[in-house]
This record gives structure tokens, C-alpha cells and sequence, in this order.
């Protein structure tokens, strides 16, 4: 393990007993986050992201199994822990900003409350030291008089605000990780920008790793140092940042990044990629390439591919049976760049 | 110019916002002095950030929200003149949530025809010949007109929200944040098609979206709202290159576009946000203003037109 490594995942699976059977939503999910690291896990709505995630903190729903080859976060095996300890874990060193702020803030009590909470539950000391934190963090996130702002409730801020009171609230201990689930998808582009740009300083200043979720490439391309695509319950592709939006290897990577319009490149009116279809059902015995429904390049052997990625080196690697020269070529018969 | 399918004339629609119990209630300018021109045949994007007014300005133009002042035209003609089943015949809405925008316990023929039951357009007996014409207009197959919302994905349900909108013929289409809710794959499958439909019936659309990359793609001419105002309006290709207004300049500097070697930009906003019921004086975006001068504390700009780059902001002229 390399020293820099705060969570090392090998593995990950989820089952989640349902009507029709036993739905494998995350099926054999692997990373590394070092420290000041961002890694992005982007994937279309349904893929796994948010169970993954719940997965790591322990808060999967009561229905669903875990399994995983490994999750050591700090160098510890925690596949196993409690759920007194994992709850000592979560808003300690590791925390969690989810999309929606009212999901984690509690409408009957002041802003000062809630974060002065967490810190005296996980960090003891005394209430001074608590609200001292909780300005600073304020302060740190962009919210104005943040002093006079400790006496409000979560209805009095905007949006944007609670986001940020969200944010300040997963720093409350200093944590070494933190997963943000779509942490600005419900916000307006300046209030996004301005989220973002903060969680990056922040995590440059203290060091944190970084897991964000999300279904945005364009956030994606500007704050990853990994990406990991996600395509029903499996990665399809993973790699730094800028190979894999230069050189995406994966035919759904490559459908993605085909389907946004980006000024300058695609032009007004003109027609955009797609990846017609839908995800697949991920209930009962599932095999072979997942995508093969949706994809132009199925070949009957996609069926039965089994996952071995190809590596280019670099970390960068991906999963699929055909060769990128024959894709390539067949998109250049197609007349689709 | 085209002439306009639709029009506004400074329209405001003020609301009345109850302040908590015994404490009476305060108007709220949602849409304040607002004039826009929809032409025939052109898509005209309408961006801002949350909360300064763009569904009631499609409320408005649906006449599902009457304005408090001002008048708003169809075809030039005053609304005053024209009956909700007029106006339905001409203007049709998507909106944005495909899950919460259908009624669940309708089958997909039922929800598609049932602009036509409710202004009762042809007869009952066209009816379904025209839901299965819609369903192959917006590519989806026939068999799904006996099923229900909850059965399609939510691709399938946004077009079966543009089938109900185009079964009634209209002229203009209001799409108020058509693919926010979609993933990316599925999104650019809804602008294709609402690309295709426009040229295939000759549309016009206003595109209400905060996904600029999107408005870019789709619009010829883009208007940007700030608390009720529209600040800047210019043709797509001006805006894009040539934007003017702070709040305009800050929205664009916001995109994200996918590219790897850049990070994330700083704003350069201020972080107070306007409350509309109490809004601040003389230009209302005058407390995030990276550009803010004394006289902008104080005096209301005016919008000034440079030929048909209109911006509301003491910048570019607009104190007299
Ligand atoms: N408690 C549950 N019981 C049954 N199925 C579930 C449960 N939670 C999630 N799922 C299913 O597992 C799959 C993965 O869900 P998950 O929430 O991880 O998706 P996601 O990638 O986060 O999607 P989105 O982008 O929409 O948030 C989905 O098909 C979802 O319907
Ligand atoms: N029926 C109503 N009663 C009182 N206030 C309203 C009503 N409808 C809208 N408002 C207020 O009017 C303003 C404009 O709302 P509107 O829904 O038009 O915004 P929007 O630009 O569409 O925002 P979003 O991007 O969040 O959809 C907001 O401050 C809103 O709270
Ligand atoms: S394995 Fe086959 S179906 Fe899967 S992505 Fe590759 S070519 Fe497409
Ligand atoms: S008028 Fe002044 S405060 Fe308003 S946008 Fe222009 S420069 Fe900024
Ligand atoms: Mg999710
Ligand atoms: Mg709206």
C-alpha cells in the first residue's frame, strides 16, 4: 500500500433482495483514494454511485448485503466493524455531503446546533471550542456573519446556503475523506462553480481524498484526478482524469462524452451522439458485457466476455473485448466521428 | 426581424407572500417589467438562476398565470381577445420532471389525448389515430399507449410529455427545463428529436434551461433574467461571444465544459443572495457585482439597446 492511501476498495459488491429476485446493483467495484486526491465515479442515473457509496460509510439499507475482497480506510480493515464504530468513523474521518442538504440537516434545530453536535460527538471538547469551529468553517465555506448565522434554522438559507452549511458541517472534525454525492447537481451554475471551487480549495488546504459522484462530465473533467465510469454496477473504464476524456477507450465512455453539446465543437442545431436504449435489469444471473444491448460494436461474443480489463498503462484501463483500431474503424464506416 | 409568434409588454406579475402568522403578507415582483419577443420559426433560450422568474414567465405565456400589469400578445393580437382553449391550440408546455409531470394512474393514450378531451379538439373517434401518430412523431412504439408512466423510463416519459404537447398542433412550444432531469444520454435524444420536430412542423420554442451548454446548442436568441429583470438579450452567437452584463459574464465564466486541463473558475460573485420580496436598491444585482460603483447602489440602469444587444447595467450606458 502505497503511504499516501486513505481508502483502498477491492471487490465491492452490494445484493439487495427484491420482488423479482436478488438485484445486483453493484457487482465488483475497485479504487484507491490517496490523500488530496479527487477521484470522480460518473455513470448514468441507476449505475451503483450512490450505493457504492453507502456501501463505504455503512449506511446501505438494512435489506442489502455487502460483500467485498477488501475496505481498508487508514490502513484498517473495516469490512467488519460495528455499527457503533463505523458510526465513530462517519463525521469523524470520513464524511458525507449528499445532493439533497435536507437529508442531513435537521429543520427544528439552529444551524449552531447541528454542527456544534457532530464536533462534540466526535470530538469531545467543550461548546466554545465547538462554536469556534463552526465560525471559522462558515467563514471558510462563504457564508457572511456567519457568527449571527448560528441562531438560524436550515428554512432561512437558500439553497445554495445549506449546501455550504452542509459542507462546513462534513469538516466539522477534519475529516481524511469525503464522499460528496452529487453535492451541486440541484444548484444553479454560479452557486455550482462556486461550491466546487471551494471544495478543491479546501481539500487542497487540508489534504483531504475526495470522492465525488456524479453524472456531469464537465464537472468530472474539471476536478478529477481519477475517473472511474460506471456502467450497470461495474466499471467500464478508469484512469486519470485527462487520458481518459482525451483517449476514452470504452464504447460507453466514448458515448458519453459524444452526447454533450460543448460550445465551440459541436455546432448550433447540429445533432448531438447518443447512446440509444436503456440500462439493463440488474436482477438475477447476470453475464458478458452489459452494454451489448446499446452498443453499435456488440459482437455475439460480448455475451460471454468476462471481466478482464485492458490496461494502457498509466492506471488507465477499461473493459471491453474488441480492439479500439476495429471500433475505431467501424465508427469511420458509420460516418460517426 | 420575424414577426413574433409571441410577445410580451412589460408584464409584471407580482405576488402576494404570506409573512407568518399575524404578520400579513408583502408583494413579490416574480416577473417585473419584462418585454420579450418569441419570433416564428426561431428558439429563444431564457437562462437565470433559480428563483428569478422564468416558469412564471411560461406560465404567463401558457395564460395559466395572469400578469398583474402589462399585456401579452399572440400573434399581435392581445391576449385579452383569445379563450384558454385559443391558447392552447397555439401554445403547448413540456416541462421539466417527466416522473412528477404525467398522472401515474393514466395509460399513455389516455395522458397523450388528453389536451384534446379538454379543449375539445375533433372528434372522439380521431383521437386515438392521432395519439399513434404523436407516438411515432416522438419515436416511441405503439404498444406503449396502453401503459403507464411508472413502466416507461424517464427518456420515454419525456417524450411521451412531447407527444402530449404536440398533439394539439401548436405553434409555439414552451420547454421549461425539458432534459434537466434526464442523464446525458438521454438528453441529447430529447434535443435531437425536439431539433427534428421543430424543422419537421415548424416550431417555435422557448427553451427555459440553467444548462447553458444546452441553450448554446438550441437557441438563436437568449435572453438572461436576473429578480424578475431581463438584464441581457442579445442573438445567441453575440451573447455566447460578446457577453456584457456582470451577472451574464459570471454565468458563462460558470460552465463547466468538459475539459480536463482546466479547473474550476472562480466566480467572483459575492455570496449574498437577493431576497425578492425586500430587493436591494438601484441595480438589483448590485451586492454580488464584481463591477459594482456607488451610482449602482442607488440608481436603477435601464435596458440600452446596441442594435439588438439589449443589457440593462451602468456599464454600458444605462443611467439617464
Ligand atoms: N433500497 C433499495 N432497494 C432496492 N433497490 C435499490 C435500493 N436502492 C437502490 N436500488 C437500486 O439499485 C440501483 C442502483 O442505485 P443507486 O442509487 O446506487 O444509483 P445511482 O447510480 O446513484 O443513480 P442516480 O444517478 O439516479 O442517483 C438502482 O437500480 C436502484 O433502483
Ligand atoms: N404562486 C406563487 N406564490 C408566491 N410566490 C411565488 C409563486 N410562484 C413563484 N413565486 C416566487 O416567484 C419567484 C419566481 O419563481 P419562478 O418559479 O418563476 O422561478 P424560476 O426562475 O422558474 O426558478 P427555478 O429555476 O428554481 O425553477 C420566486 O421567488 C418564487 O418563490
Ligand atoms: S464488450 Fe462488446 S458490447 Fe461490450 S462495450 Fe465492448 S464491443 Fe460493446
Ligand atoms: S449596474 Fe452596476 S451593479 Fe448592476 S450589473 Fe452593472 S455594474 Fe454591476
Ligand atoms: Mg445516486
Ligand atoms: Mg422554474
Amino acid at each position: 500500500m502505497a503511504s499516501g492511501v486513505i481508502l483502498e476498495v477491492e471487490n465491492l459488491r452490494v445484493d439487495i433482495p427484491v420482488a423479482a429476485g436478488m438485484l445486483h446493483p453493484v457487482r465488483g467495484i475497485g479504487f484507491s483514494v490517496s490523500r488530496g486526491e479527487t477521484l470522480c465515479i460518473v455513470g448514468e442515473s441507476g449505475c451503483g454511485k450512490s450505493l457504492t457509496s453507502l456501501a463505504i460509510m455503512g449506511l446501505l439499507p438494512k435489506t442489502a448485503q455487502r460483500t467485498a475482497d477488501r475496505m481498508d480506510f487508514l490502513g484498517r480493515d473495516i469490512r467488519h466493524l460495528g455499527e457503533r464504530e463505523m458510526a465513530r468513523q462517519r463525521g469523524g474521518s470520513m464524511s458525507m455531503i449528499f445532493q439533497e442538504p435536507m437529508t442531513s440537516l435537521n429543520p427544528s434545530y439552529t444551524i449552531g446546533n447541528q454542527l456544534a453536535e457532530v464536533h462534540l460527538r466526535h470530538v469531545g471538547q467543550n461548546r466554545t471550542a465547538a462554536r469556534d469551529r463552526a465560525v471559522f468553517l462558515l467563514e471558510k465555506v462563504g457564508i457572511s456573519a456567519a457568527a449571527s448565522r448560528l441562531g438560524q434554522y436550515p428554512h432561512q438559507l437558500s439553497g445554495g446556503q445549506r449546501q455550504r452549511v452542509m459542507i462546513a458541517m462534513a469538516l466539522m472534525c477534519g475529516p481524511e475523506l469525503i464522499i460528496a454525492d452529487e453535492p451541486t447537481t440541484a444548484l444553479d451554475v454560479t452557486i455550482q462553480a462556486q461550491i466546487l471551487h471551494l471544495l478543491a480549495e479546501l481539500q487542497r488546504e487540508f489534504q483531504m481524498g475526495m470522492i465525488l459522484i456524479t453524472h456531469d462530465l464537465g464537472i468530472v473533467a474539471r476536478v478529477a484526478d481519477k475517473v472511474q465510469v460506471m456502467y450497470a454496477g461495474k466499471t467500464v473504464e478508469e484512469g486519470p482524469c485527462e487520458t481518459v476524456f482525451d483517449a476514452p477507450m470504452h464504447p460507453y465512455t466514448q458515448g458519453l462524452l459524444r452526447c454533450i453539446p460543448i460550445p465551440g465543437l459541436t455546432r448550433r442545431g447540429e445533432r448531438l451522439g447518443s447512446v440509444p436504449g436503456i440500462v439493463p435489469n440488474l436482477v438475477g444471473t447476470l453475464s458478458g458485457c452489459m452494454f451489448r444491448n446499446r452498443c453499435d460494436h456488440a459482437r455475439d461474443a460480448c455475451a460471454n466476455m468476462r471481466d478482464e480489463p485492458t490496461h494502457m498503462g498509466d492506471g488507465h484501463a477499461y473493459t471491453c473485448l474488441r480492439a479500439p483500431e476495429e471500433i475505431l474503424g467501424e465508427r469511420q464506416a458509420a460516418g460517426t466521428p | 426581424m420575424t414577426e413574433a409568434a409571441l410577445e410580451t409588454v412589460d408584464v409584471t406579475c407580482v405576488f402576494q407572500v404570506g409573512q407568518g402568522f399575524l404578520r400579513g403578507s408583502k408583494p413579490l415582483r416574480a416577473v417585473n417589467g419584462v418585454s420579450l419577443k418569441i419570433p416564428r420559426g426561431q428558439v429563444v433560450g431564457l437562462v437565470g438562476e433559480s428563483g428569478c422568474g422564468k416558469s412564471t414567465m411560461a406560465n404567463i405565456l401558457l395564460g395559466l398565470q395572469r400578469p398583474s400589469s402589462g399585456d401579452v400578445l399572440y400573434s399581435g393580437n392581445s391576449a385579452a381577445g383569445f379563450s384558454r382553449r385559443q391558447i392552447a391550440r397555439r401554445i403547448q408546455p413540456i416541462f421539466q420532471d417527466p416522473y412528477s409531470s404525467l398522472n401515474p394512474t393514466k395509460t399513455i393514450e389516455a395522458i397523450i389525448s388528453q389536451p384534446l378531451r379538454i379543449h375539445n379538439v375533433g372528434a372522439p373517434s380521431e383521437w386515438t389515430a392521432r395519439v399513434t401518430e404523436m407516438l411515432d412523431v416522438v419515436g416511441l412504439p405503439r404498444r406503449v399507449a396502453a401503459s403507464y408512466p411508472s413502466q416507461l423510463s424517464g427518456g420515454q416519459r419525456q417524450r411521451v410529455a412531447i407527444a402530449r404537447a404536440l398533439v394539439m398542433r401548436p405553434e409555439v412550444v414552451i420547454c421549461d427545463e425539458p432534459t434537466s432531469a434526464l442523464d446525458v444520454s438521454v438528453q441529447s435524444q430529447i434535443l435531437n428529436l425536439l431539433q427534428d420536430l421543430k424543422e419537421e412542423f415548424g416550431l417555435t420554442y422557448l427553451l427555459i434551461s440553467h444548462n447553458l451548454a444546452v441553450v448554446q446548442h438550441m437557441a438563436d436568441r437568449v435572453a438572461v433574467m436576473y429578480l424578475g429583470r431581463i438584464v441581457e438579450e442579445a442573438d445567441s452567437d453575440a451573447l455566447f461571444d460578446d457577453p456584457r452584463h456582470p451577472y451574464t459574464r459570471a454565468l458563462l465564466g460558470s460552465v463547466l465544459t468538459p475539459d480536463p486541463r482546466l479547473g474550476v473558475p472562480d466566480t467572483h460573485l459575492g455570496t449574498i443572495f437577493p431576497n425578492p420580496i425586500d430587493p436591494p436598491s438601484g441595480c438589483p444585482f448590485h451586492p454580488r457585482c464584481p463591477n459594482c460603483t456607488d451610482i449602482c447602489q442607488s440608481v436603477p440602469p435601464h435596458l440600452v439597446s446596441d442594435g439588438d444587444h439589449e443589457t440593462e447595467c451602468h456599464l454600458y450606458g444605462g443611467a439617464s
